[in-house]
């Protein structure tokens, strides 16, 4: 909470969690959700495109070590899904990989930071034109609030209080080199550029 | 990009490698249980037909249904076009009842252009008479891909009637804005007017070109070509210009035959070519299709209805575009 507050009153990107810090998130999530789930049987995990990607494959792996079980991973992309389609230049698409039926699964939905909840939204529609899941539990790294839709997370790393006009960026080795969260002040930003 | 897509010299490299890559994952919802994503939701797209297809509207119209959009399908035949009302009081017409997007195709050459300066919606040319038909380039182009790596020297000859082709023409635009090298073979009367300026190779002679080419694309010879005095018989064009089994054995190992369609058997293609597994990719054209329709259809109305990329004039023909 204190680092929130001290990153929200100081301009430039500052580091809020480091590399270390993230992977004891993504372990207490493993843990938090082998606990809640009584095990990994009929679990899935599915990361929402870009970093949600990354994320859910290593918390498969993780959940895969604790239980000593391999639990699959799959890839969700949400573009064709969004509700701001037409409101701004189409995003990007990527491959959806759900190499499993979800019918009467627990799918484990990952993604890097969980801020109005419209990825979310479009990624609970994206999932249900692949199937029936039992259940969808939502996993993020980063909770920022803001929320615009009625979604919570199921399962949070790191709660990160922040204003609407800073950016808070998740920093994965496998897209970005290394690992971390930072948070910038991009109001202060536009107008020193 | 422009807001249009009219013409394949409009397309930047980045504008081209986009749409093979959306079609690419946009393939994938083809696969799926359910073949369909809301994206285009609300969003009306018209194909208005002036000329007969089957294969080009029916594979925008299922473009347009897959991303979840409204289908209005118009053919001159049996509409007013019949009672003699011109294309502009119809693209008026259409403007008003508030389409999105218009898919064109016209047999007048530039007629996407006219309706363009007419209407606020997006237009899509889907053959305009012997000028251009970006899209099917476009999906040939994703077909070359799915065989070959990289268009960087990739050895395209394009066979046939190249003087009323509009595939040959913007196939050729779209090729060598990617870097492949075109060979255009033809006999002398069905090459155009100053076809030295398309940046493509020229030659006459097919068995001289075909052992050099990793891919082999034969036009349709319409065939009443042949009573306006182009060739002096079927049978000698076909001797001379059509893809047989012996021709086939002079390509390499490698190379693909494509074909726009639709195909006259014996004629410029025999059937041994057209049916072979391992060379012929005609049927993953008309699959193609489908992707790279949707991926256009995605980019072009996706948005605030400005294009994507960067914006690029296209010039006409000929002209300084293929220099």
């Amino acid at each position: 909470m204190s680092d929130g507050l001290e990153a929200f009153l100081m301009s430039g990107p500052v580091t809020v969690l480091d590399e270390a810090d993230v992977t004891r998130a993504l372990v207490r999530i493993a843990h938090e959700i082998v606990e809640r789930n009584k095990g990994t049987d009929g679990l899935l995990v599915v990361g929402i495109h870009t970093r949600g990607v990354p994320l859910a494959r290593r918390l498969a792996a993780k959940l895969g070590e604790i239980e000593g079980r391999q639990v699959p991973a799959g890839a969700l992309d949400v573009a064709m899904y969004r509700d701001d389609i037409g409101m701004r230049p189409p995003q990007a698409t990527h491959d959806t990989e759900l190499p499993f039926d979800l019918a009467g699964k627990v799918v484990v939905l990952v993604d890097d930071v969980l801020y109005t909840g419209r990825t979310v939204r479009a990624a609970l529609d994206a999932l249900t034109d692949f199937g029936r899941p039992r259940a969808i539990q939502l996993a993020v790294l980063v909770d920022r609030g803001h929320r615009e839709l009625p979604l919570r997370a199921d399962y949070v790393g790191k709660n990160l209080p922040t204003s609407p006009g800073q950016a808070v960026r998740v920093l994965l080795a496998e897209t970005d080199g290394s690992d971390g969260v930072v948070i910038e002040d991009t109001d202060r930003k536009a107008v020193a550029s | 990009m422009d807001k249009h897509l009219l013409s394949a010299a409009d397309l930047t490299a980045d504008d081209i490698t986009r749409v093979l890559d959306t079609a690419a994952h946009l393939a994938k919802v083809t696969d799926r249980a359910i073949k369909k994503v809301p994206t285009l939701r609300g969003r009306t797209v018209c194909n208005l037909f002036f000329e007969d297809s089957t294969r080009t509207r029916i594979s925008f119209e299922l473009a347009a249904k897959r991303l979840s959009a409204d289908v209005i399908n118009f053919s001159a035949k049996g509409s007013s076009v019949s009672k003699g009302e011109s294309l502009k009081d119809t693209a008026i017409t259409l403007e008003a009842m508030g389409v999105d997007a218009i898919v064109i195709r016209h047999g007048a050459s530039g007629a996407p252009w006219r309706l363009a300066e007419w209407v606020e919606a997006v237009v899509v040319n889907a053959g305009d008479g012997t000028h251009e038909h970006p899209t099917q380039a476009l999906l040939d182009l994703y077909t070359m891909r799915q065989r070959f790596p990289s268009f960087d020297g990739l050895k395209v000859a394009i066979v046939g009637d190249v003087l009323h082709s509009r595939v040959a023409r913007s196939n050729v635009l779209a090729l060598t804005t990617m870097g492949a090298e075109v060979t255009l073979v033809a006999p002398p009367t069905l090459l155009p007017a100053r076809v030295e300026t398309w940046g493509a190779a020229v030659s006459y002679d097919l068995d001289a070109v075909l052992p050099k080419q990793d891919v082999v694309m034969m036009l349709r010879v319409q065939l009443e070509r042949q009573r306006a005095g182009f060739f002096p018989s079927l049978r000698e064009y076909a001797r001379l210009y059509g893809l047989d089994g012996r021709r086939l054995d002079a390509m390499a190992d490698h190379a693909i035959v494509m074909h726009p369609g639709p195909m006259n058997r014996g004629v410029e293609i025999a059937a041994e070519v057209a049916d072979s597994i391992e060379r012929s990719v005609i049927a993953d054209q008309v699959a193609n299709g489908i992707s790279v329709r949707m991926a256009l259809l995605y980019l072009l109305l996706g948005g605030p209805t400005e294009g994507f990329g960067e914006p690029r004039r296209g010039a006409p023909m000929g002209r300084e575009v293929v220099a």
